[in-house]
């Protein structure tokens, strides 16, 4: 299954916008064959991360039917391959936008926010064309996703109109003159296409972004998405603009190493972007204006002897005694994102199911950390949690044993 | 039988050869099945830190290796005597599942000198050819250290060895080996921290006029990423390391060398808890050839797996008795002195002294090539005549070292004074006064090979699947009690001029003791040769009978040399797919004219 808010489907460019400012590699250009704009759909649909939601585990690719959680229930993805019957073979081009723009499907109903609408609702015209010509070119696959299973009153599609007023911003990406090209042409991907949102800005009760929180994180299906700006200490707020793209693009740099659903992300979408499009991305998560620290931390904890302890035994061999960890390999605890978020269930998921690295283009390797659910108790795993937040100059708040017991309940570990 | 899908090549064993197989094969596109009778292993989460730390489960109870009950071998000291099966582990400790015995491997990455290579032309110039006992068949190597000079390279590059080099393109580098054959290179890491032990054993070699190194360790010294872009992080001395899977990714294995490469490229099917029981034969003389390997499953399920191509990787010992079951080449008769598969079996001749200092050591830090090393009485690099030999020369020579692998508490009660105890005031006593003030000297030695010390099928006992076991025929010749003698008065040497009080001696007398764990270096039985008339495979590992079956690992070596074995395994294996890739693949045929 994957996580609560949507990951992915289709995604683009912009067609008002200056071309240099936000085509993408593949652009196509008047009369040339359709190549061209099937390679131009291609990366569209790659910046928008479609493969990772429209997949089932170990299903055929963009054939839909995998499980996506929601706080109303599970809605399962759609088979976008061309065929007729259960697929989108007979959408036209129009009925495309209006699924990608506008959240209608061609019969006219609602699609669930699940699927990112309010993201790709900034990708123009011509690139969600683009996406739906490279879709046309997939195996056609019969194959249709289990019945969605939702609590009232999300079952009934009509509600969804009631969320598009609240939540909803129907229109394509406007760039923002007052900036780069490269900033602006990061700000879209970002917003639009990428989805960041979905997962690393909080939802409220209603699954609605708050929008006075973007990108300040949030836990989700059982790992904390973190904070990409720069208003609290720590994480993506001390890494520079390279560390950026390097994790975007081998899914580890010199501070961690990629774990949870975001491994998919980087394994479907991001290591296949440009580096234009990498570093545009960094410029714009890297802007001051995004924020400087604001947020208060928590003060320091008094240390845990027996977190400590359990730490130097089963923990510093590959983390270090200070924590700091092996580039591009063992995440560096100092100051992670992930550690010091206000919820620890990052960092409780790591220490007690362990975590495995992705391969990608640029780094062959899976990188693993074992899982001590077996071995620590409830206290033990929440006594290494408290000490990893509250040591190495991190200001985290301390972790109970029984954060750790609901944990290890929901992740079904003995 | 049922048939799996006909693949381009099947391997039986998925250890140190046989992940670099595959990784040459898959790199050239071809469809590959790897056959591994243990289990999948990997470094999260089954060699997990702090939990890889059991010395009674790993050590003692040898968690990690091939159980006589799943695999053994009979043994007997001569030919007029009846082999019996190896009911314990013994003399020697085989790995189980992927990475073979290159999981529990100490890290000792040695190269071997020119002169090994050329061992017997070597000792004939300068000696005289009756040096060489009627009865000795050491013979010199196909490859020459220059041919797999670019591969022990590549080799060590893959697995983040740190060391010194000595000798580069020629030049002499201070605090290297000045023994060494030229390199082309440095280390890809700098030599291991030391610790105090083995700063006084290289303080005093110096001073005896020896040239003391840094063993050539595969623990990386540092943070790493090898040429295949997979990374290794810095040891950390644990010292559970000769004998345990290394959960921090510092101990090069396959795991952390080349297996994550290897599994994610789609040519590749690793099948685990699958032994490989015999090659498929099939033609005469010219026509030859293995159409692929039958095998045993989990379930106790045989099948056959159809190939073009099958590779022998398993362990010297398995090699050859997967030649012998499956009638592979002729078996080697020492009577009627015919047949290559068997022939040339060899062991190695450890010794050592052990002292106790007044310093105080920390035992309890060390990795498994944390030492210092002279190789000043290794292979030709000493006159064999005089003035230290005294009596008949010997062939051979080994490395005085000093090592500090990490002493852990049991190991810890066999040592020291008196008699070994494993409780009470004895115990007490010497964990209080000695543990902390012990170090032993130690030498590897070579071991020549023989006509009547050899590999053959028992003719009594059988495996669970029906094979006759292999037997092993081996007993330690003159030759090289005199060498381990020597050998082992050079530890008592340095050591007592360290200041070290001697406690024993253990040079190799008498018989050969199957019972005490001295190596797993095992090596020969399918030894490499430039002609048919003198060995199994040529020097690309390539069957000189059937040209279709490469045999890679220690069974290639036609003696055993003064040093540990991996890097030349290594480089051997490397050397040899180099030249399948670039002609045996686009035109399968013999690779050395006959």
């Amino acid at each position: 299954m994957m996580g609560p808010a949507p990951y992915a489907l289709l995604m683009g460019l912009v067609a008002g916008l200056s071309a240099t400012l936000l085509l993408g590699p593949n652009r196509a250009t008047a009369g040339t064959i359709n190549t061209a704009e099937i390679e131009r759909g291609r990366y569209v649909a790659r910046l928008g991360d479609c493969r990772s939601c429209h997949t089932a585990e170990g299903g055929t690719p963009f054939a839909g039917g995998l499980g996506i959680v929601t706080p109303f229930g599970t809605i399962y993805s759609s088979n976008i391959t061309p065929d007729v019957g259960t697929g989108i073979g007979s959408w036209t081009k129009d009925d495309f936008w209006n699924a990608m723009h506008s959240g209608i499907r061609k019969d006219g109903a609602h699609l669930y926010p699940a699927m990112p609408y309010p993201w790709f609702t900034k990708i123009p015209r011509a690139d969600v064309d683009a996406l739906k010509t490279y879709l046309e070119t997939l195996p056609a696959v019969r194959s249709t996703p289990p019945e969605n299973d939702l609590w009232l009153p999300m079952r009934v599609r009509e509600s969804v109109a009631g969320w598009n007023l609240l939540f909803f911003d129907e229109g394509v990406f406007e760039p923002d003159a007052s900036k780069s090209a490269e900033w602006n042409r990061g700000a879209y991907i970002v917003e639009g296409p990428g989805h960041c949102g979905a997962c690393h800005t909080p939802a409220n009760l209603l699954g609605g972004p708050e929008r006075d929180k973007l990108y300040q994180g949030q836990s989700i299906e059982n790992w904390w998405a973190p904070n990409l700006t720069g208003r609290t200490p720590f994480g993506v707020a001390d890494w520079s603009k390279e560390d950026v793209t390097a994790y975007l693009r081998d899914g580890r740099n010199d501070h961690t190493v990629a774990s949870g659903p975001m491994s998919l992300v980087i394994e479907n979408s991001t290591q296949h972007m440009t580096d234009a499009d990498l570093a545009a991305i960094a410029a714009y998560l890297k802007d001051p204006p995004i924020g400087t620290h604001q947020q208060s931390v928590s003060e320091a904890g008094t240390e845990s002897k027996t977190g400590k302890a359990l730490f130097r035994d089963n923990c510093s061999a590959c983390h270090g005694a200070d924590g700091e960890g092996v580039p591009g390999l063992i995440a560096d605890l100092r100051k992670s994102g992930v550690v010091n978020a206000p919820d620890a269930a990052g960092v409780l998921h790591v220490i007690l199911a362990g975590a495995q690295g992705n391969v990608t283009l640029g780094a062959p390797q899976r990188p693993a950390m074992p899982p001590f659910a077996w071995k620590f108790n409830d206290g033990q795993a929440a006594a290494v949690a408290t000490h990893i937040r509250q040591s190495f100059g991190n200001r985290a708040g301390p972790v109970s044993g029984s954060e750790a017991a609901r944990l290890r309940e929901t992740l079904g570990l003995q | 039988m049922r048939h799996k899908p006909p693949v381009d090549a099947v391997i039986c064993g998925f250890g140190a050869t046989g992940v670099l197989v595959a990784e040459a094969l898959t790199r050239a596109g071809l469809s590959v099945v790897a056959l591994e009778r243990g289990p999948m292993l990997n470094t999260a989460p089954d060699f997990q830190p702090s939990v890889m730390q059991d010395e009674l489960r790993f050590q003692n109870r040898h968690g990690l290796m091939v159980q006589p009950r799943l695999s053994t071998q009979t043994f007997r000291h001569t030919m007029s005597e009846t082999a019996l099966p190896i009911r314990q582990v013994g003399a020697w400790q085989i790995g189980l599942g992927v990475g073979g015995s290159a999981v529990h491997w100490a890290g000792q990455c040695f190269r071997y000198s020119p002169d090994e290579f050329r061992l017997r032309s070597q000792f004939e110039r300068q000696y005289g050819p009756d040096i060489f006992p009627e009865e000795m068949t050491s013979q010199d190597w196909a490859v020459s250290y220059d041919e797999l000079e670019p591969y022990y390279d590549r080799f060590e590059k893959l697995l983040g060895v740190s060391g010194q080099a000595g000798n580069i393109k020629g030049r002499i580098i201070e605090g290297g080996n000045p023994f060494e054959g030229p390199r082309s290179d440095e280390y890809p890491n700098p030599p291991l921290a030391r610790v105090k032990a083995t700063r006084m054993f290289d303080k005093t070699a110096r001073e005896q006029g020896l040239n003391p190194y840094p063993c050539p360790a595969a623990q990386a010294s540092q943070a790493y990423t090898n040429p295949l872009g997979v990374r290794m992080g810095p040891c950390t001395f644990c010292g559970y390391c000769s004998g345990y899977g290394c959960g921090n990714y510092s101990k090069s294995s396959p795991q952390t060398s080349v297996l994550p490469v290897v599994l994610e490229r789609p040519g590749l099917e690793l099948r685990t808890l699958s032994v490989a029981t015999r090659i498929l034969m099939s033609g005469k003389g010219k026509n030859r050839r293995a159409t692929g390997v039958v095998y045993v499953d989990a379930e106790n399920q045989e099948w056959v797996q159809p190939a073009e191509m099958v590779f022998v990787c398993a362990f010297t010992m398995d090699n050859v008795h997967l030649l012998l079951v499956s009638g592979a080449g002729t078996p080697y008769d020492p009577v009627a002195g015919t047949g290559q598969i068997g022939r040339n079996y060899a062991f190695q001749i450890w010794g050592y002294a052990n002292f106790l200092f007044k310093e105080r050591f920390n035992p309890f830090i060390g990795a498994g090539a944390l030492g210092q090393i002279v190789d000043n009485y290794n292979c030709d690099n000493f006159d064999h005549e005089e003035p230290l030999v005294t009596g008949k020369p010997f062939v051979g020579g080994g490395y005085v070292a000093l090592f500090q692998y990490g002493t852990p508490p049991i190991a810890a009660s066999s040592f020291g004074s008196g008699e070994t105890a494993v409780w009470g005031a004895e115990l007490k006593r010497k964990i209080r006064e000695e543990y902390l003030h012990m170090q032993q000297v130690q030498s590897m030695g070579a071991n020549q090979s023989y006509r009547d010390v050899f590999l053959d099928l028992d003719p009594t006992y059988k495996d669970r699947f029906g094979r006759p076991l292999l037997r092993v025929t081996y007993d330690i010749k003159p030759n090289d009690h005199r060498m381990s003698n020597f050998l082992v008065d050079r530890c008592v040497d340095i050591g007592r001029a360290m200041g070290g009080t001697l406690l024993d001696r253990n040079s190799r007398e008498g018989h050969f003791d199957i019972t005490e764990f001295q190596t797993t270096h095992n090596c020969g039985g399918a030894i490499q040769s430039a002609t048919p008339d003198a060995g199994a495979v040529n020097k690309f590992g390539q069957m000189w009978e059937v040209p279709n079956i490469f045999v890679y690992g220690a069974s290639q070596f036609p003696q055993n040399a003064g040093r540990n074995p991996t890097d030349t395994v290594g480089a051997t294996t490397l050397f040899g797919l180099d030249e399948v890739t670039r002609r045996y693949l686009p035109s399968p045929a013999p690779l050395v004219d006959t």
